[in-house]
């Protein structure tokens, strides 16, 4: 009944095209914003920071940067892990080398140095498509991965071979190393997430966004009223890179604070991410959310029940996890390829005729 | 000759011998691809799958085993002495098979039309799905799979290239594993035995006759539907075949399933349809790895097998987008 646009008269272009045409929507996502930055700090405890909310959004701002990529520009990459290695090690040697540098400008430039590299990585790009570019970003998943565990340059010649991230402070307060108070790590990554996320979402429905859309759907046609491939190809694997390398430098700094990159920035990283897009739904913003959410927080909520509640050893829970996922997967593509999102759509479209059926 | 030169024949010849390993697994991947355009990434966890079935009825496991104690509290592990190597291989065919059947029911059939994209990805959730499962029908430890292959380093190839050597100097010969050559015999059989299937029987035919047009072969009388299981069945014996090889080389166990990420490459420079593209692409991965391990590698730092044929697919993929057999990728608008 509340959930109706009758009455909500826009006068201006800008009011028709904004994000949240309804009045509820827009102030149900205000009131969630306001939530999280003003009564999780409050409430959140160590588990629910490293167990579930941080986890949530580094994976958020990844899927996001594969989002761009795949969802939007339509080219598949498999290679994912490796960029989100770039910007950890980029955020490292950056924090190590110069200690007094803002941390918020450290993950910045740690982006910008990923968003570079991505950009080389994306020039084949230009020649290959579908599988075949899968393929070749699978070389940079690789090559990057050992490049970081035979260069002892990019781990400033440690014994381990690991990273581990030095205490930084934000206005006085530790946001990394072991002393970070759960809230102002939470703060932190949050406040990221939101402003790129609110970045990319009218990246995507300006002009660039829309010749992305346009490469994706057909490129030959795309090239042939005027949408540049060198261009547009090259700008999504820049800003794609751009957010995922950020998602490394907060997945090693904040979230797990010392990284090895075999295990941290694997194949398996790649995939996972490219999971939480297609259940979430391809180009979409919300779906990236929503894929993360469900991909992160679902291993958390199995493993609950399933070791916590029912007492099964915990190998078995892994297990049933990848089947569930898999399964998952295989299911969203057959009944609703669009995942999450399109979900989300239809609902609100039922909403807003309910109760009556048209 | 001297014994640098010996020492890269070895590395050459064990790279032909790795080469044929990965072209086992590449060989299904064509396959599937030939007959259906679908990408199947699930090849690799489908030889895992294999290998520990195949281990699970050869010693006698009983399947599920965790999962039943976990819920009746009961200590089942095995239920006997388990089956003779005939009667387990024949046993796991069949479960192949009947997983065959039951993803062109399951998935396939309503993923028809889609784009080959999405197909992929499909297969990518199915590879979890099938990892998942096998671990959870036959546990997760690392198995050791035997069945009678010989295996070791051959002794008389040894002497003899001993002998090669000149005179004097301290060189004790090559080292070839005996698996490997067994290995390479196998994968010459079936290429032949798949080639001669495809060329001259009547499923033969019919498979080639959906890889060139769908809706031709539909309108001969051609079932999609038992081609498509006919194929994946016949993937599965190729990925049984590969799992038996890979499993006794390195035991059965978790990382089984990323052969299929070293077949990737191996399909690129071999061209996605190509049967005999499939097997030379691999043995050019196979050597160009071994031998770039051998003289760069200890420069930079060693383990380059990890990237190396991702990256000579990389190049090669610049010059010649569809491999070096594929057809030719035409595109209109």
């Amino acid at each position: 009944m509340f959930y109706r646009e009758a009455g909500d008269f826009k006068t201006s272009y800008s009011a028709d095209q904004q994000t949240f045409p309804i009045a509820f929507d827009r102030w149900a996502f205000w009131l969630l914003i306001a939530f999280a930055f003003f009564v999780v700090p409050f409430v959140i405890n160590d588990y629910w920071e490293k167990s579930v909310l941080i986890p949530f959004l580094v994976f958020a701002m990844a899927a996001l940067g594969l989002n761009i990529l795949t969802g939007y520009c339509g080219q598949l990459s498999l290679g994912t892990g490796g960029f989100m290695a770039v910007g950890a090690y980029a955020c490292y040697k950056l924090m190590t080398g110069f200690p007094d540098m803002n941390l918020f400008i450290v993950v910045i430039l740690s982006g910008g140095i990923t968003a570079s590299v991505g950009m080389i990585f994306g020039i084949p790009s230009l020649r290959i498509k579908g599988f075949y570019l899968a393929v070749a970003t699978l070389a940079a998943q690789f090559f990057l991965v050992w490049l970081f565990n035979k260069m002892p340059w990019f781990y400033n010649y440690s014994a381990t071979g690991m990273i581990t991230a030095p205490e930084r402070f934000m206005f006085g307060v530790a946001v990394t190393g072991p002393n970070a108070p759960p809230w102002a790590t939470y703060l932190f990554c949050l406040t990221i997430v939101f402003i790129f996320a609110w970045i990319a979402r009218n990246l995507t429905r300006g002009h660039v966004g829309r010749s992305w859309m346009a490469i994706r759907d057909m490129d030959i046609a795309a090239e042939i009223i005027g949408v540049r491939p060198l261009k547009t190809k090259l700008t999504a694997f820049a800003v794609s890179s751009f957010y995922i390398g950020i998602a490394g430098a907060l997945f090693f700094a904040l979230y797990l604070g010392a990284v090895e990159p075999t295990e941290a920035f694997g194949i398996n990283q790649s995939f996972l991410v490219l999971f939480m897009i297609i259940i979430g739904g391809l180009g979409s913003i919300f779906g990236s959310f929503a894929g993360a959410a469900f991909l992160t927080l679902m291993p958390v909520l199995l493993k609950n029940i399933m070791v916590g509640g029912l007492g099964w050893p915990t190998d078995l829970a892994a297990h049933l996890e990848f089947i569930l996922v898999g399964g998952l997967i295989v299911f969203f593509l057959i009944v609703e390829p669009h995942g999450f999102a399109q979900l989300w759509r239809i609902a609100k479209e039922k909403l807003r005729l309910w109760p009556f059926p048209y | 000759m001297s014994p640098l030169v010996l020492n890269t024949i070895e590395v050459i010849l064990n790279g032909l011998m790795a080469g044929v390993m990965y072209s086992l697994v590449a060989l299904g991947f064509v396959l599937i691809f030939k007959a259906s355009g679908i990408f199947n990434y699930a090849q690799g966890v489908m030889a895992l799958f294999a290998a520990l079935t195949l281990v699970g009825f050869q010693t006698g496991q009983v399947p599920f085993a965790h999962l039943i104690n976990a819920i009746f509290g009961t200590e089942l592990h095995h239920w006997s002495g388990g089956f003779h190597d005939f009667i387990a291989i024949g046993l796991t065919m069949l479960v192949m098979i009947g997983f065959a059947f039951l993803v062109e029911r399951i998935v396939l059939k309503h993923l028809v039309n889609q784009e080959p994209i999405i197909l992929f990805m499909a297969t990518i959730g199915l590879a979890y799905f099938m990892e998942g499962f096998g671990d959870l029908m036959w546990g997760a430890d690392i198995k050791a799979l035997e069945i009678g292959i010989p295996s070791g380093g051959s002794f008389w190839w040894e002497e003899v290239t001993r002998t090669w050597a000149a005179e004097g100097s301290d060189y004790y010969g090559m080292y070839i594993d005996l698996l490997d050559v067994w290995a390479a015999m196998i994968a010459i059989i079936m290429v032949v035995v798949l080639t001669l299937f495809s060329q001259y029987t009547k499923t033969g035919r019919a498979l080639r006759a959906v890889a060139d047009d769908h809706q031709a072969a539909l309108s001969v009388g051609i079932s999609l539907r038992t081609i498509w299981v006919i194929v994946w069945s016949i993937s599965g014996f190729v990925a049984l075949v590969a799992g038996v090889m890979w499993g006794s080389k390195s035991g059965v166990q978790f990382s089984l399933s990323f052969i299929a990420l070293k077949a990737l490459p191996v399909l690129i420079l071999g061209g996605f349809t190509s049967i005999p593209g499939a097997i030379i692409g691999g043995l050019i991965i196979g050597v160009g790895e071994k031998l770039f391990e051998f003289g760069v590698g200890p420069l930079i730092g060693g383990a380059t097998e990890n990237w190396f044929a991702y990256v000579l697919a990389l190049f090669f993929l610049m010059f010649r987008p569809q491999g070096l057999f594929g057809e030719r990728i035409i595109e209109r608008v």
